[in-house]
């Protein structure tokens, strides 16, 4: 997450926000009930829900007073101009932000019913069933083996290593790259390109059989038939998992989910299903962004 | 006094070198500074070069020389007895002089030759003094009036004074240069003259060192020995003690403070920490003889064990303890630069922080932190004052951290802090051990810097 | 385990995962006892590390701290003409030569006349420094009125005295263990009883050179030592540093000779200490014939050896500046040594002296090349100037160190304060430059 960027951009458009709010519609009762966004925050089969969350940066209020739920086996894309606060609040989900001493969240979020941030709750456990793919692919200085079997390992997932072949294979298998690399498992996984690495991290994920997946701008540093790939894996991951993915690229959220959720300078304008959000927006920034007035 | 005067003739020189140079072009007509070539000040600046660079090297050759010079007019007019003295009992009578000539001695009975000596010294003094007032004054000021007469619009003064400083940056560089090629010289020397009196291969593998040997030849056991094995043992002995105590403690802290502690305690203890690396040896040589070295020998006796009062136990403890921060922080150097998406990477995966440090953080960094540790293992190797002031004197071929054993670097102190002709064995073995450990810690670092630097390109 | 094969089954999917999900939580006690277990050790690391740096500095400074009290005595010396000037001629020649020595054991007669025994009047005057003698030859040398009058001054006494009043002479040994004798003892309680023994702030600590008597001794002489070495070394290595630093970082072409200049230098500020002293030793005394002992040759050698600190750190401060200024000043015209002396060397100025006083902070420190070449002499005198005999302030402590007296382990001790005291200011202000003049571009 970018601070010095989200400064800038609170700097640059404070009036805007207030000023904009003027053309919003009126909400109906139900979608006034999530300060300030527009749309239905709320799903019927909920995997995660989170309600009020707020992050801060030290002094800086990243993510302001922010809902949202996650359906069971769903994609929802989150979208917004860089500094929005949308990487931010998809790492509240596995609990990253607490590898940042200066951040601090408040707020619940529940995942299948059990609050995150409960006191008895591990977070090892908690980040082993909420995987998390990042940015940049980041494999370990390891054989590629190594890198997916790093995790089924620390957690002790199997008894021998013909299960954590086993493991590996399928993992792979299931991240398409298997074929690419089945002859190769013993060399460095930072070796493969950039479209494989993030493969190899999806598959890293995968091993520690996760219940959500959270993509951090997975496409934004690999070119476009990397990206087909990665996306066509996506849909295919949607049978065993819910998913959720910031994007840089309005296409993308368009072709790869179902629910889109528009951040703006750590609000959440609006959520909706992602047609409706693409073909009709309801509130003027989100409006402004998706036909490129900003962003 | 006379650099003083240097450096107001220099500034006079800049001056007058600024003043000519407006004159001039002004003379052609023009506008002042228009036609020159370079700024005035660069025509003050070539003239102030003028006057006192050529000055200063007189000076500075004068007076490398007078002493010299003098002692050897004075000496050449005292009788002949005193002259054909030894060359001890000669300086001797030559301080004698000096201090006779500088007021220190008071005594009544002076023998008035000295007195003469003395007196001749210091008048010989004063006229050196006098010729070289007037040479350096005279050389700066025909500096000045070169300078002076240079200066003209057409003369590039700017590109010769940069040309000047430019011979100056390359000449400061070039002194790295110099001192390697005068360690590696002077030490080589040396060392081909004692390796002409002992073979290399005794000095090598010999197992006995004691260079005692005899001032006079006809003295019984003139030749000492000169095995070094003993040495380079007691020196891996106290090194490995000093890497047991730094590497795990500077490590393990190393680690705490960059992955586990916050900020506030962070701030607080890194330059606590760091205390210990800015102590002098010679303060941690103090400690080990007086506090630490009793310490371990108490408690060895309540354990019944016979400790010795110089034991390497002790000196290499100290020596670790003053290691801690160098092995520190080399090691979190390395680890902060293992980028922050690793660690994420395996946060993602719900891994804590001590799998994440062991899995991934230190195979990462690894050639950093053996690079540093080699680091730290050739500055154990190179360390005096602790073991000069806390391991022993006597050679003794051991592997018990108990006992007292002797160093490298201790033999070297010993044997060129005594008053000894130049030329004896036993001098000259310094050296030869001076160009081992020289040898030594040389492959170390050039090692360890390379590994460091191939693990640093690795991240960038 | 057969089910692994069909991934596509849901039900296999669920099955696995639930297992995994089983395993994983059985291990999970063992894995956070690890990552207690392992953040316990790093904690313990951290707080033996400080425990070190406490248990350094008290015993430092508690074995020292005595060492600026020192036992005097208060005599009523009655400057006796016929000892001092028995002709009345107030020769400065006489008055130099007289035996003060006497005059001090007159008075000490006088505040014991039960004293007569031979012996027991040595051990008597043996409580009183030798030093008062000159104390006494000084105040009149300056001052020839005094001679006839009596006036009351306050001598040091002797270690063993000094060391006894401080109680590291256990007064309950037997007589033949330890250093001060029964009637001594007696002599000192009864002084005290009587106000003339007291604890002094020791002025003669910081105001005298070296000595061979304990309470005399004092760091003077080495300070000014440290001070004229200091300055020899920084006169030669900053400009030297700064030069190489400029030279490498801004006008050097990249090729072999500077590459091998790099390498050579990253080496040489890691080649031990004691090396530089041998060529120190070999190459300024043996072959250029300076003389022993003397800071200049200090100098040098510290010159040699802070230079490749100074260099990293003068080239890390020419780095820190960015590209565009010297871009900036190049687009104006200026030459590149002008843009080099106009623009980058007066913004890396800050971080140069900063490496620059750590530099120093280390020659200040340095012990081992000195003793090489000569400075572990005993010298009395203050050095008055580079080329004077002299030594270092560490080079003090070593020596001291090594000298059996008892009175020398607090002047040690109390020595490496004032050293650490310097040491301290020094990266003080480095820490100081640092943060007045950091700019983050």
């Amino acid at each position: 997450m970018n601070i010095s960027a989200m400064q800038q951009a609170r700097v640059a458009a404070p009036a805007a926000a207030t000023t904009i709010k003027m053309h919003t519609p009126e909400p109906s009762f139900q979608e006034r009930e999530f300060a300030g966004t527009v749309g239905t925050v709320t799903v019927d089969n909920p995997k995660i829900v989170s309600r009020n969350v707020n992050v801060y940066y030290g002094d800086k209020h990243a993510i302001k007073n922010v809902s949202l739920d996650v359906g069971a086996n769903e994609i929802v894309a989150m979208i917004g101009p860089s500094g929005c606060g949308k990487s931010t609040f998809l790492r509240c989900f596995n609990r990253m932000n607490d590898t940042i001493d200066s951040c601090r969240v408040t707020g619940e979020i529940r995942l299948d019913g059990e609050d995150i941030h409960n006191q008895k709750l591990d977070v090892v456990q908690l980040r082993a069933r909420v995987g998390m793919v990042f940015q940049k692919p980041n494999p370990f200085p390891k054989s590629i083996y190594e890198n997916v079997a790093y995790g089924p390992r620390i957690h002790g997932m199997t008894k021998n290593r013909a299960e954590l072949d086993e493991l590996v294979q399928l993992s792979l298998e299931k991240a398409g790259l298997w074929e690419e690399v089945k002859d190769r498992m013993d060399q460095p996984g930072t070796g493969l390109s950039g479209g494989q690495q993030q493969r190899l991290c999806i598959a890293r994920a995968i091993a520690v059989s996760p219940e959500v997946i959270l993509m951090d701008e997975p496409c934004s540093a690999l070119d476009p038939i990397a990206t087909a790939k990665i996306e066509e894996l996506m849909d295919e991951l949607r049978a065993n998992y819910t998913i959720c993915i910031v994007t840089h690229s309005m296409q993308q959220a368009a072709r790869v989910s179902q629910r889109t959720a528009y951040f703006h300078m750590g609000d959440l304008v609006e959520v909706g299903e992602t047609s409706d959000i693409f073909t009709n927006p309801r509130h003027k920034l989100t409006e402004d962004y998706i036909t490129g007035r900003f962003g | 006094m006379l650099l003083l005067v240097l450096l107001v003739l220099s500034a006079g020189g800049y001056q007058l070198g600024r003043r000519r140079s407006l004159a001039v072009s002004a003379d052609d007509g023009a506008a002042p500074g228009q036609r020159l070539h370079s700024l005035p000040s660069y025509y003050g600046f070539h003239t102030a070069l003028w006057t006192g660079i050529p000055a200063l090297i007189l000076l500075a050759l004068w007076i490398a020389l007078q002493p010299i010079v003098i002692t050897q007019l004075v000496l050449s007019d005292l009788p002949a007895e005193v002259r054909l003295l030894p060359e001890a009992r000669l300086n001797l009578v030559i301080s004698d002089i000096k201090n006779l000539a500088s007021g220190n001695i008071v005594s009544a009975q002076v023998d008035p030759a000295m007195r003469a000596a003395a007196d001749h010294y210091l008048q010989l003094q004063a006229i050196s003094s006098a010729a070289l007032t007037v040479v350096v004054l005279a050389l700066a000021l025909g500096g000045i009036s070169i300078g002076w007469r240079l200066v003209s619009p057409e003369f590039r003064a700017r590109n010769s004074v940069e040309r000047m400083v430019n011979i100056f940056l390359v000449a400061s560089s070039s002194v790295a240069i110099l001192t390697t090629l005068g360690i590696v010289l002077s030490v080589l020397f040396e060392a081909i003259r004692f390796f002409q009196v002992v073979p290399v291969t005794e000095f090598l593998f010999g197992l006995h060192w004691s260079p005692q040997t005899a001032i006079r030849a006809d003295q019984v056991g003139s030749s000492g020995a000169f095995g070094t094995v003993p040495l380079f043992a007691g020196t891996l002995l106290i090194s490995a003690i000093a890497m047991v105590v730094a590497v795990p403690i500077g490590l393990m802290s190393a680690l705490y403070l960059s992955e586990y502690a916050n900020r506030r305690f962070r701030a607080v203890a890194k330059p606590l920490l760091e205390i210990l690396a800015g102590i002098p040896t010679v303060v941690y040589g103090f400690f080990a003889a007086l506090t630490v070295a009793p310490l371990v020998r108490d408690a060895g006796t309540s354990i019944g064990l016979n400790v010795a009062s110089e034991s390497a136990l002790a000196a290499g403890m100290v020596m670790g303890i003053m290691i801690i921060p160098f092995v520190s922080s080399l090691s979190d150097d390395v680890i902060n630069a293992v980028p922050q998406a690793m660690r994420d990477g395996s946060y993602a995966l719900g891994s804590t922080r001590s799998e994440t440090i062991k899995y991934v953080i230190l195979p990462a960094a690894l050639p950093g932190i053996v690079g540093g540790i080699l680091l730290a293992v050739s500055r154990a190797i190179g360390e005096t004052m602790i073991v000069v002031m806390a391991a022993g004197l006597g050679a003794n071929l051991t592997a018990n951290p108990l006992e007292a054993v002797t160093t490298v670097t201790v033999q070297i102190v010993t044997l060129l802090t005594g008053d000894q002709e130049f030329d004896s064995p036993k001098t000259l073995a310094a050296f030869a051990l001076g160009l081992v450990l020289f040898l030594i810690t040389l492959v170390l670092n050039v090692i360890a810097l390379y590994v460091v630097r191939r693990y640093r390109e690795q991240y960038e | 385990m057969s089910n692994f094969s069909d991934p596509a089954s849901p039900a296999a999917a669920t099955a696995r995962s639930k297992r995994a999900t089983d395993l994983m939580r059985q291990g999970l006690a063992a894995r956070h006892r690890a990552e207690r277990r392992f953040r316990r050790y790093g904690l313990i690391a951290i707080v033996l590390g400080l425990t070190f740096v406490l248990f350094l500095l008290t015993s430092i400074s508690a074995t020292g701290l005595p060492a600026f009290q020192q036992t005097y005595v208060e005599l009523d010396i009655y400057f006796d003409p016929e000892e001092i000037d028995p002709e009345g001629t107030r020769l400065p020649k006489t008055l130099s030569r007289a035996n003060y020595a006497a005059l001090v054991r007159s008075t000490l007669r006088h505040y014991f006349p039960e004293v007569s025994e031979r012996r027991a009047l040595r051990e008597l005057y043996k409580m009183v420094s030798s030093g008062a003698g000159f104390e006494l030859r000084k105040k009149v040398m300056q001052n020839p009125e005094l001679i006839g009058t009596t006036e009351t001054i306050w001598v040091p006494t002797s270690d063993d005295v000094d060391m006894l009043v401080k109680g590291h002479i256990d007064r309950h040994l037997p007589e033949s263990e330890r250093r001060v004798s029964d009637q001594q003892i007696a002599w000192i309680d009864q002084l005290m009883a009587r106000g003339k023994l007291e604890k002094r702030f020791n002025t003669l600590f910081f105001v005298n050179g070296d000595s061979r008597q304990p309470e005399l001794a004092g760091i003077w002489g080495a300070v000014m030592g440290s001070v004229y070495t200091l300055l020899v070394t920084l006169s030669l290595a900053f400009p030297l540093g700064v030069g190489t630093a400029i030279y490498l970082e801004e006008f050097a072409p990249k090729n072999r000779w500077t590459d091998l200049v790099e390498v050579n230098i990253n080496n040489l500020a890691a080649v031990p200490s004691i090396v530089f002293g041998l060529l120190g030793l070999a190459v300024f005394i043996n072959f250029f014939g300076l003389p022993r002992s003397v800071p200049l040759v200090g100098g040098l050698v510290l010159t040699l050896m802070t230079l490749p600190t100074i260099i990293i750190a003068s080239r890390a401060a020419l780095k820190s500046v960015p590209p565009s200024i010297r871009e900036a000043a190049l687009g104006m015209g200026a030459s590149k040594m002008q843009m080099v002396a106009h623009h980058v060397l007066p913004l890396a100025m800050p971080g140069m002296l900063t490496g620059a006083i750590i530099g120093m902070a280390q020659a200040l420190g340095e012990t081992a090349p000195l003793l090489m070449i000569g400075m572990v002499a005993f010298i009395v005198d203050v050095p008055g100037g580079p080329l004077d005999p002299g030594t270092v302030l560490p080079v003090q402590i070593y020596l001291w160190a090594d000298s059996p007296e008892r009175a020398f382990v607090e002047k040690t001790a109390a020595a490496i304060m004032v050293l650490l005291g310097f040491l301290i200011m020094m990266n003080a202000l480095a820490v100081y430059l640092r943060k007045r003049f950091e700019r983050r571009w």
